[in-house]
């Protein structure tokens, strides 16, 4: 990791979110062309863009690692039931502890350790000071539930999606900054189900292909892909549990202010095949940038324009970008040399 | 970035389980086994020295789900084999070394299930023997109901009647032994699953009973590792490279894919798992596979070279 975790800034009240130019440069920009074209755009998640890119290591650490955590302890001390496993997950849920603490210690040696004799493991976060010894599938043995417990110490939001009756149940979940769904509304709903609201593309068979390529997803084999939405404001809990804390702010946005106010919020999904309990982990790591960061780079202040110019009306409403939508065309367009 | 790719493995025990079954331990060479869920299954290459054809079966892991330091396969000699379980029993021997897949899991326990009815049918107790770790680890409500021909088959029967005491019956048909399994199904409460591993007719048979019985299909779960089927030879031109290629009869289509270095992904070579599918460009398709929805197989484009075949002389694929 080239950028080192930095103090602990706020995604609510008075947003010091900020990202350093290396955070910018890193920022997984999520538009390939200038037409913005709907698409399930999986990849296998394989290193790429080398040192310090995003995509480095099967699960990116960077510079907000702190700023993070904080924000996960304050939404869980609230809204316990924002990480909720059901009984038959317990499996999966020591799966996505293997997983996670195996990757973070060979990735990141100098802030993570794990050492395994037999089931017995001692970790060690130097990031959170925190040094537990615990049997390995034995939840007594952690201060917490294993989920809640691993949760707690990796960026982004995790799903484990039950595999059976040839389809995946989202049974498990840590869900604190979500892009306006509910893990609580979600929880136990099939593929299609927890889907539902997504437009434009039940007709095409999207959703039938895709579950059948997510079905077949073999262990050792990780996919990923980009989703992206706009935020108004960094702040990572957009769930509906808080509609009434953020809803409101899409009116805020004006043409003096969306360059720092509007955010493209990107989400790298990682869908990985656990081992023992035959579950998926989905890994939904947020990246936030404002516009007026974003337009420092030529290329993306172009292509953002372009993307957003030619976004259909359905995904502008699905989105959310109703109300502001057009103010940000409008400040993206000075960028755009064919403007 | 944990991403696996083929595992070498050295075969460092041999065991005949039954008469017509032998047992094989698999170590990592070079690294630690991963562990897998029940029911999971590795596809074995073997063969494949110079002048050799390679042989590729796909073989449920029959050992301790959590247990990475050895898996265990047990391979029936097949009457009909078309090479992958004479050469297992005939050529593999202690010491020698074999590429084996990622485990890969088509038929995973349902652990929402009230209770768990498992019909084992010979050399399809190996699935199974992965899932009882796991259901005694859970404590969940279970029956293996185990037919064989202890002539042939039978492995393990002694261990698991001892081990698994009640929840375990034995039928052997050598001696006149038989199972009821319209009586096994009407016994069992509602939210109980039903798994099935062994021959198409013991299949077929528990499928149609629960049907009648009314038991949802979706509680009723079976492994189909029949494999390709021999057919008649064709030939099959590869639009994008314009090989050519001569399809045997006892040969599959992605065999002889393999054999010509085109590479296809797959996990089952059964048809199910539906990682190999090609695009057909031209010539009419026996579909042989459970995968690809009925649309997918009239519409003629689509096909599983696993299991599937010409249905005339000739296939052209737009690979």
């Amino acid at each position: 990791m080239r950028v080192a975790p930095k103090e602990i800034q706020s995604f609510r009240d008075d947003f010091t979110y900020s990202n350093s130019a290396e955070a910018i440069e890193r920022f997984p920009f999520p538009f390939a062309e200038d037409e913005y074209r709907y698409s399930v755009n999986m990849e296998p998640h394989l290193p790429k863009g080398g040192e310090g890119s995003a995509y480095e290591h099967f699960l990116d650490i960077d510079e907000h690692y702190l700023s993070e955590m904080a924000e996960r302890e304050l939404v869980l001390k609230e809204m316990p039931h924002r990480c909720l496993a059901m009984p038959h997950m317990d499996l999966a849920c020591w799966d996505m502890v293997e997983r996670i603490m195996v990757s973070l210690s060979e990735d990141y040696p100098d802030y993570f350790s794990l050492i395994r004799d037999g089931d017995h493991w001692s970790w060690e976060n130097k990031l959170l000071n925190i040094k537990d010894q615990f049997t390995f599938g034995d939840s007594s043995s952690l201060p917490m539930p294993p989920l809640d417990y691993i949760g707690r110490q990796m960026q982004g939001d995790f799903a484990l999606l039950d595999q059976r009756e040839g389809d995946l149940f989202l049974d498990a979940g840590i869900i604190t900054c979500p892009a306006d769904w509910s893990l609580a509304f979600d929880a136990g709903m099939s593929f299609k189900e927890w889907h539902g609201p997504v437009p434009m593309a039940h007709g095409e068979g999207i959703f039938e292909r895709a579950l059948k390529y997510l079905i077949a997803i073999p262990v050792g084999k990780p996919v990923r892909r980009l989703n992206w939405t706009l935020t108004v404001n960094a702040r990572m809990d957009t769930s509906p549990e808080k509609y009434h804390e953020w809803g409101h702010e899409r009116t805020s946005v004006t043409p003096e202010n969306v360059g720092e106010k509007v955010y493209l919020r990107v989400e790298l999904q990682v869908l990985d095949r656990m081992p023992r309990s035959n579950a998926m982990m989905f890994s939904i790591r947020t990246y936030l940038l404002s516009l007026e960061d974003l337009v420092t780079n030529k290329e993306w202040a172009v292509r953002m324009h372009r993307a957003m110019k030619t976004l259909p009306e359905p995904l502008i409403n699905y989105k959310g970008l109703t109300r502001f939508h057009g103010t940000v065309v409008d400040y993206l367009a000075q960028f755009d040399p064919v403007n | 970035m944990s991403v696996i790719d083929q595992i070498p493995v050295r075969v460092t025990a041999v065991k005949q389980v039954a008469p017509m079954i032998k047992e094989f331990t698999l170590e990592a060479i070079d690294a630690e086994l991963v562990p897998f869920s029940p029911g999971a299954h590795v596809v074995v290459t073997m063969g494949g020295a110079e002048n050799e054809p390679a042989y590729r079966n796909a073989y449920s892991l029959m050992s301790n789900p959590q247990d990475k330091s050895q898996y265990r396969i047990a391979v029936r000699l097949q009457e009909d084999s078309r090479g992958g379980s004479l050469y297992m029993h005939q050529q593999i021997a202690v010491g020698d070394q074999l590429m084996i897949s990622p485990p890969a899991n088509l038929f995973a326990p349902d652990w929402m299930a009230k209770k768990h009815v498992l019909f084992a049918g010979g050399v399809g107790i190996t699935p199974f023997l992965s899932y009882l770790p796991e259901l005694q680890q859970r404590e969940t409500e279970f029956e293996l109901h185990y037919m064989f021909r202890s002539k042939q088959t039978g492995a393990y029967s002694a261990e698991l009647a001892e081990t698994l005491d009640n929840h375990c019956s034995n039928y052997d048909a050598d001696q006149g032994s038989r199972c009821d399994i319209a009586a096994v199904l009407s016994e069992q409460p509602l939210g109980t699953h039903f798994y099935i591993c062994g021959p198409q007719s013991l299949i077929d048979s528990v499928r149609a009973i629960a049907d009648e019985m009314g038991i949802p299909a979706s509680a009723v779960h079976w492994e189909e590792f029949a494999g390709a089927k021999p057919g008649q030879p064709f030939v099959v031109e590869l639009s994008r490279s314009g090989v050519e290629l001569a399809v045997s009869s006892d040969s599959s289509l992605l065999e002889t894919l393999e054999g010509a270095d085109i590479a296809i992904p797959n996990l089952c070579r059964a048809g199910v798992c539906g990682q190999c599918v090609c695009k057909v460009a031209e010539g009419e398709v026996e579909h042989r596979d459970s995968y690809l929805s009925e649309p997918e197989k009239q519409s003629g484009q689509v096909m599983m070279p696993c299991v599937s075949r010409a249905a005339g002389e000739r296939l052209v694929l737009d690979i």
